[in-house]
């Protein structure tokens, strides 16, 4: 290796370190970190270094672990679909159907407003609107629609799955937004010109050229809704469990070796998710 | 010396722009002058005003719950004592967490006895020598030996004399006599129950059980606080009939098993609107009347209230379910700061928080102080049981009781007498924590 290249690749290196360093003491320490613990054991009142796997073999063996992660596929899948279809809308809406590069842009601001307040806020302001006593209900039984409260609008798996759409559509609707934008319009003008229907331009053209944007989006919403525990405590009244709401708990009494352990089972089936929804789409060649 | 020579200088300068002294500027050298001559004097009394000086730079940092963690009370102390005082209110898993795991972000922890339990194993906490204590003496028994009379029965659960003490200056185990060295100094305790909405109820609640009854179903809620919740389960399943526990406060795995599972069945029947897990939660819950009937805490009785909705902090035939907390001093607390925690627990035990907690609904741990503090129409209130001769007010001001009006449950002796168990740590500590999760689950 000569000189030349040695410093080219000493020059790479220094580039890189900033974010290697950032990296490794924020992200790579704390997971090591999490993972020692996890192997750790824990008395009633304390916990000690040790390398037991009590902590991986209850979990394994815990039939509360299986409901608890169906239910949390179950809402990963429902606001996954839902965020989805609503974000892919809005975005399709947004790129080809507003004319004007100002009133695109308008209009996308509009839909960060809500976004202006925090997530808390957002989410805990649809409980007196779905309330038993809420606008919702008393709305509804003045119409005639029904005639005693609905109990399930608030403090169910609705409320959860309405608060996660609401709270995460957002995360959908940019990155697609944004692949649809470079979307050249003259290829569905082509297509339409080879008798393509709207249909098959939407299935042949705009969905396979939008698939990064969908991909990034997606990692957004599952990401962020298996990790959750606030939105399903708030929401379904403390009634649903999630995996997140499972680690809160150990937390809170202290469990540190069993909560270590159940983060390293979560994030290990959320790195599994991704690599799956990576398989779909190489992002990298379709930046 | 140093002042004066400032003030000429300026006076010079000034001079040099406007030719001569203006009326303003001869008044503020006789003040400059001033100034010197209070510098002077104070270094002649010496050490004490240093002293004075310097615990006004002291800054205690203190957190616990939102329960007595009050911003009126750090003004207060302030104003008292000199020095500052911050405060953090968290919830009761982050107080624990932050006293087990993060020492020196505190100085004094103002933590429950069940949590001390927990967190004094740790060894962030240091014991607190009662000679130093002024009203040691008048601290209510219940803290000390257990028993408020000499006749009472101690109740089941940690009872706060139990973790109360520790053998010596480094004591790391419990002792249950008084050993003169004490975990925490207790300050604030009260006795819980069933909240209920008497507008929404048509019946006569009197006891725990009713709290699964399905006359209520879809309208009742406990608290989502694994080691709280779990107590007030084991209450209601002992009025239920379906469970006799050895002690309440230290279950045995077949006990919780049996507990959960009654308590599961119900869930799954819809028995339960929600399930809370902060003061907000439980006040709104009421309040909208999506609850009826639930577990609650004192305050946020008083908070429903406050809205002009109607709610009952109901006493019920099995007694209550009780806790207690207290303050403790970090272990890396000593010198001048350890000797202004030591003042501030003398100022916290001399009445005024105490007569500001009564009004809250609260005893403070030595009544005898805090009655200075309140008026004779107050202390009959909130502590001997008696009609309000005239208006109650909060302490902040707010009018929440009508003159006639009688506390809920009765005198401090009628309410604290009637504990039934304390709040807790259990051995099974996780096994319950397993099955709690379970629960909350199915």
């Amino acid at each position: 290796m000569n000189l030349e290249s040695l410093r080219h690749t000493a020059l790479s290196w220094l580039q890189l370190s900033p974010i290697v360093l950032i990296l490794g003491f924020f992200l790579v320490l704390p997971i090591i970190a999490i993972v020692t613990v996890s192997f750790w054991g824990s008395t009633e009142y304390s916990y000690f270094p040790a390398f037991i796997v009590e902590n991986y073999q209850y979990l394994f063996s815990s039939h509360v672990t299986y409901s608890v992660y169906l239910k949390t596929f179950m809402f990963t899948f429902m606001t996954w679909s839902l965020t989805l279809a609503i974000g892919f809308t809005v975005a399709y809406f947004l790129a080809f159907h507003v004319r004007g590069l100002y009133t695109q842009i308008g209009l996308f601001l509009l839909c960060t407003v809500p976004f202006w307040t925090s997530n808390i806020i957002r989410m805990i302001s649809w409980i007196p609107f779905l309330g038993r006593n809420g606008i919702a209900n008393s709305s509804l039984l003045e119409l005639g629609l029904i005639d005693q409260p609905l109990e399930w609008l608030l403090f169910s798996d609705f409320a959860v799955v309405l608060a996660f759409v609401h709270l995460f559509t957002l995360f959908m609707i940019v990155p697609i937004f944004n692949t649809m934008m470079r979307i050249d319009h003259s290829l569905m003008e082509a297509a339409r010109d080879a008798g393509a229907s709207g249909f098959q331009i939407l299935t042949n053209v705009v969905i396979p050229l939008s698939k990064p944007g969908i991909m990034i989006g997606s990692i957004f919403v599952v990401t962020l809704v298996m990790g959750d525990f606030i939105t399903v405590r708030f929401m379904s009244g403390g009634q649903s469990a999630s995996v997140g709401r499972l680690i809160s708990n150990e937390i809170g009494l202290l469990q540190y070796p069993a909560a270590s352990a159940s983060a390293v089972v979560l994030l290990a089936t959320v790195l599994i998710m991704i690599s799956i929804m990576l398989r779909f789409v190489d992002i990298r060649k379709e930046l | 010396m140093k002042g004066s020579f400032k003030a000429d200088k300026q006076t010079n300068a000034g001079g040099l722009l406007s030719q001569g002294l203006s009326a303003h500027d001869r008044q503020r050298r006789r003040l400059l002058k001033g100034a010197t001559g209070i510098v002077a004097a104070s270094t002649v009394f010496g050490v004490p005003t240093i002293w004075a000086q310097n615990i006004k730079d002291v800054t205690l940092r203190q957190f616990g719950t939102g329960v007595s963690n009050l911003n009126d009370v750090g003004t207060k102390v302030k104003e008292d004592l000199g020095f500052s005082l911050e405060m953090t209110a968290l919830d009761s898993d982050s107080v624990a967490q932050r006293a087990a795991t993060q020492p020196k972000s505190f100085d004094i922890a103002d933590i429950e006895y069940w949590i001390c339990k927990k967190v004094w194993p740790a060894g962030n906490l240091q014991p607190m020598d009662t000679s130093k204590i002024d009203n040691y003496d008048k601290i209510a028994g219940i803290f000390k030996s257990g028993k408020l009379t000499e006749e009472s029965v101690i109740a089941q659960g940690t009872a706060p004399h139990t973790v109360g003490f520790v053998d010596g200056p480094d004591g790391k185990d419990f002792v249950a006599e008084e050993s003169g060295w004490m975990t925490l100094i207790p300050t604030i305790y009260n006795a819980d129950t069933l909240g209920i909405r008497p507008d929404l109820i048509d019946e006569e609640v009197s006891s725990w059980a009713q709290l699964l009854d399905p006359k209520y179903k879809g309208k009742a809620s406990i608290l989502d606080i694994a080691s709280i919740g779990i107590m007030d389960a084991a209450m209601v399943c002992e009025a239920m009939g379906e469970i006799a526990y050895g002690d309440k406060g230290n279950m045995t795995r077949d006990e919780i098993d049996k507990t959960l599972a009654i308590m599961t069945e119900a869930k799954n029947n819809g028995q339960f609107r929600a399930f809370w897990k902060s003061f907000d939660e439980s006040v709104n819950l009421m309040a909208s009347g999506e609850v009826v009937i639930q577990s609650m805490w004192s305050p946020a009785i008083s908070a429903v209230r406050a809205k002009g909705i109607p709610c009952v902090y109901q006493p019920l035939k099995e007694g209550y379910r009780s806790w207690g907390g207290g303050i403790g001093l970090s272990k890396n607390l000593s010198g001048l700061e350890l000797d202004a925690a030591y003042e501030y627990i003398n100022w916290y035990l001399s009445g005024w928080v105490g007569g500001y907690l009564m009004r809250q609904g609260y005893y403070s741990a030595v009544p005898e102080t805090s009655k200075e503090f309140m008026s004779a129409d107050e202390w009959g209130y909130w502590f001997e049981g008696k009609p309000a001769e005239g208006e109650i007010v909060n302490p902040q001001g707010v009018v929440m009781e009508q003159a006639g009006a009688l506390r809920d449950g009765g005198s401090f002796e009628q309410r604290m007498g009637s504990v039934a168990c304390w709040n807790s740590v259990m051995d099974e500590n996780q096994h319950m924590l397993r099955k709690w999760n379970e629960f909350i689950a199915a």
